[in-house]
């Protein structure tokens, strides 16, 4: 079943691009504030949107960050071009890591981003291609909550 | 605990001044990686940290952290204090190391969550 889509917008992201790391997760959280989302599934939200963002910062040349929302979820997919992911189970342990130590002086890459995601999110299924790019889709149900 | 509290027992300076320091503090988490906060930290923690970038300014406000700890006296740009005055986030530097600094509120506050 198709639901109604009461909000939809995407949002460019640069990969390397540092300085503007996580501004797009800001608007993301007042977006979400302003549909009248509750603290606790903006927290969440905010939370997948920022570990997504960062994840093509860090390690993808260019991406999009589209979110959905619609009565019972919100939608965040993340669309990279970049070197892929080539074994995502291994991706998926916390603590594993291929960030650079530039990355890590920032206070990223602790092998904690995909982890996390999983950990909000209540949907997430990630596509990836080695030497293509990768394929976040996350969702967040909101049980009806919005407006 | 209030902020205020957390200020004195700091010998801290405001770097955001106006704001409001009576709020209650319950939870701190201090920790430099980002990513931690992001995996770890409580909703409503006062975040202590040695870094000074926008990003620590971006994840505070992403998590809900009612204010943020600057140590070993360092002091963010003023754009990156502008952010977090934007984002009503109260900055605090001391001087204290971080053992040094959590030692102090732990000391002082016992009934801290951590």
């Amino acid at each position: 079943m198709t639901e109604e889509i009461v909000f939809e917008q995407q949002f460019p992201v640069k990969g390397g691009d540092f300085s503007h790391a996580g501004q797009v997760s800001c608007k993301i959280k007042n977006l979400l504030l302003e549909l009248g989302m509750g603290t606790e599934i903006v927290l969440r939200a905010a939370i997948v949107s920022y570990e997504a963002e960062m994840n093509v910062i860090m390690f993808a040349w260019q991406g999009n960050l589209e979110l959905s929302v619609t009565p019972h979820r919100i939608r965040i997919v993340v669309n990279d071009s970049g070197p892929g992911i080539e074994d995502i189970d291994l991706a998926m342990k916390e603590g594993y890591s291929t960030a650079t130590p530039e990355m890590r002086e920032l206070g990223f890459g602790a092998g904690m981003g995909l982890p996390n995601i999983k950990k909000n999110a209540d949907e997430f299924r990630i596509i990836s291609e080695a030497g293509r790019g990768t394929r976040l889709e996350m969702t967040i149900l909101t049980d009806g909550q919005r407006l | 605990m209030t902020l205020r509290e957390i200020l004195t027992s700091l010998g801290g300076e405001l770097l955001t001044p106006g704001m409001n320091l009576d709020i209650e503090c319950s939870k701190l988490f201090a920790s430099d990686l980002m990513s931690d906060v992001l995996a770890f930290m409580e909703p409503g923690s006062v975040l202590m940290t040695g870094l000074v970038n926008s990003h620590v300014v971006r994840t505070s406000y992403l998590v809900n952290a009612k204010a943020i700890i600057i140590v070993q006296g360092k002091r963010p740009d003023v754009k990156v204090v502008d952010e977090a005055r934007e984002n009503k986030l109260p900055i605090i530097s001391t001087g204290f190391s971080m053992f040094e600094a959590c030692s102090r509120i732990s000391q002082s506050f016992p009934e801290v969550k951590r």
